[in-house]
């Protein structure tokens, strides 16, 4: 009975997630006519190339950065939130989560035409002060800088929103007591709030690695890998090889290198999960 | 003596009361003030793109002050609400997302209600299998669900590519196993009392499940059922992967591979198109907040 409730869901897994798991593992060791098994030489081939390990370090870095910037951003503003009073906070919650609630593929095309190379409204507003144009996509600092920056603001409500909700679950008697004690706020954050919210922040922190890690809308919509394959991560560019240069087999390489780091990240993630499942 | 220093007493403790007050005051005047300033970082994209949606083209290359509309006009709206194919784009997507939200519903209500009630022999594995399945990212699958599809439709010769009802088979990867995770949470949180008196009744499971599991744990419905609606409204690569043809493709897709044609940005008609696409998921979070938020916060929790 419980385990015909559970069929569908199981056929589900099973048919769209585990297969294809492992059938892109069987893709990755054939050549680009997907005929002949080539063993790892699709690695191996992966390893000599520049562009390959500039991705890698492409993805770690807007994968690190992003998920920081966001974590710190997300704690000040839940911060602040949490300060005011009950009856504004609503308010400005609602305001601020609007960024996770838009579509990511929609708001960035709303961020391409801001960075628009000459109509850009913030080149526009830069120039009275006398701060000269900026190749937001143009140049590749600047492209780097440019998706981690949407990635952040995207991002960033999501960390505010789970940080608000541990937030309101530390005691207030716990600062009252420091208070008492004669502890400053820095010290109220480091000894009292940081501590009690350890294990949401581990958690979300993971979780917004794996998706920030695995990204690809922002990337795709914003500079499609370039200026000159410098933004790709390795979703956009395992779109490249395998979609649209139709090497699938490299291109299912490629995206099997994601594995390990989220492999890593969701196994931690469940120690959390579980460990605060045993603790309610 | 003792008189002299309860009086001495008195006003410092006044004093100290007011300076603590006084650094409430001015804490609150900060946190007003850099929420002003996150607030306006958060909503400048979205506000400027209704900005631009009320420019005609002119109004746009003739690059005057971005952040002003001169000569509002609907135009944009009037030409994309009557354009066959946008609304094709807003149809194929408004039938994938309610589609995909009952078929999600269905498999992932029984599901959980197995989950969280009846221990049978692998359920706690295949609970953690369900999380862990919802950590696989779309990105990862992507290429062999496109050669999958493609072999599939050699072997039996139904078109499966460039055709949008496939995507009904796969958005569910992408909702089911947070819908299944969040349920289990609210069905185990209903008390054991509950169902056990239901069954003396002479309930059967079906009953139990229609009748006080579904109506006591509805909040996390609604939650569930609004992450599978913006989920699969939302989604970007797999369309992009699986669909070409102008016809069979999606909201987000169509925006971004039609309104954009090589050189020529028609910048006002783009916003307009994100902005009809960003409502949906809009309107719904405006009316349903509560529900949104409990249902982001319920998915790094067990139950």
């Amino acid at each position: 009975m419980a385990f015909f409730l559970t069929l569908p869901l199981i056929l589900l897994i099973a048919l769209f997630v585990l297969y294809p798991a492992f059938y892109s593992m069987h893709l990755a060791t054939l050549n680009k006519s997907m005929q002949k098994f080539v063993g790892l030489s699709n690695f191996t081939f992966l390893f000599k190339r520049d562009t390959f390990w500039m991705v890698v370090r492409q993805s770690c870095i807007f994968a690190l950065t992003a998920v920081f910037f966001k974590a710190l951003m997300g704690f000040i503003v839940a911060h602040f939130v949490h300060n005011l009073p009950a009856k504004g906070q609503r308010k400005w919650r609602g305001m601020l989560l609007v960024p996770w609630v838009i579509p990511p593929a929609m708001s960035t095309l709303a961020w391409l035409w801001l960075f628009d190379p000459s109509y850009s409204a913030f080149n526009y507003t830069l120039s009275f002060f006398g701060v000269g144009p900026i190749p937001w996509l143009g140049d590749t600092f600047w492209a780097r800088f440019s998706v981690i920056l949407v990635n952040v603001w995207y991002g960033a409500p999501f960390f505010m929103i789970m940080y608000l909700a541990a937030l309101k679950s530390v005691p207030d008697q716990l600062y009252e007591a420091a208070a008492i004690d004669g502890a400053n706020w820095w010290q109220k954050i480091w000894h009292i709030t940081l501590p009690m919210m350890r294990n949401i922040i581990a958690i979300t922190t993971l979780f917004s690695l794996i998706v920030t890690f695995a990204n690809f809308d922002i990337v795709r919509i914003l500079t499609s890998g370039g200026p000159l394959d410098s933004t790709h991560l390795f979703a956009t560019w395992a779109f490249q090889v395998g979609i649209q240069s139709s090497d699938i087999p490299l291109g299912a390489c490629v995206s099997l290198f994601m594995v390990p780091i989220l492999a890593v990240a969701a196994i931690f993630i469940l120690r959390d999960v579980n460990k605060r499942g045993n603790e309610a | 003596m003792s008189t002299l220093a309860i009086d001495k007493g008195g006003p410092t403790r006044k004093v100290k009361y007011r300076s603590m007050s006084r650094d409430r005051t001015w804490a609150l005047r900060w946190s007003y003030f850099f929420l002003v300033l996150f607030a306006i970082f958060s909503l400048v994209p979205p506000i400027y793109m209704l900005i631009t949606s009320l420019k005609s083209s002119a109004e746009i290359s003739a690059a005057t002050n971005p952040w002003w509309v001169f000569h509002p006009t609907l135009a944009n709206y009037v030409e994309l609400l009557t354009s066959n194919q946008f609304l094709r784009f807003f149809w194929n997507s408004a039938v994938v997302s309610i589609v995909v939200v009952c078929v999600t519903m269905l498999i992932s209500i029984p599901a959980a209600f197995a989950l969280a009630r009846m221990k049978f022999w692998g359920s706690t594995t295949l609970a953690t299998g369900v999380f862990l399945t919802y950590l696989v990212p779309d990105s990862l699958l992507f290429i062999p669900l496109f050669k999958m599809l493609a072999a599939v439709q050699d072997i039996t010769g139904i078109t499966l590519l460039n055709r949008w009802y496939v995507l009904l088979f796969i958005y569910p990867t992408l909702t089911v196993p947070f819908c299944t995770w969040i349920m289990i949470g609210y069905f185990a949180s209903i008390p054991k009392e509950l169902d056990e008196a239901a069954l003396i009744d002479g309930a059967s499971w079906l009953q139990t499940l229609t009748r006080i599991f579904i109506p006591v744990a509805l909040p996390g419905l609604i939650a569930a059922t609004i992450f599978a609606f913006t989920v699969s409204w939302a989604q970007f690569l797999y369309p992009l992967v699986f669909t070409t043809s102008i016809d069979q493709l999606v909201l987000p897709v169509g925006i971004t591979t039609t309104l954009i044609k090589g050189d020529v940005f028609n910048w006002g008609q783009i916003m307009t198109g994100a902005l009809l696409g960003a409502a949906p998921p809009l309107i719904i979070y405006a009316f349903l907040m509560d529900y949104y938020i409990a249902g982001l916060t319920a998915g790094a929790t067990k139950g």
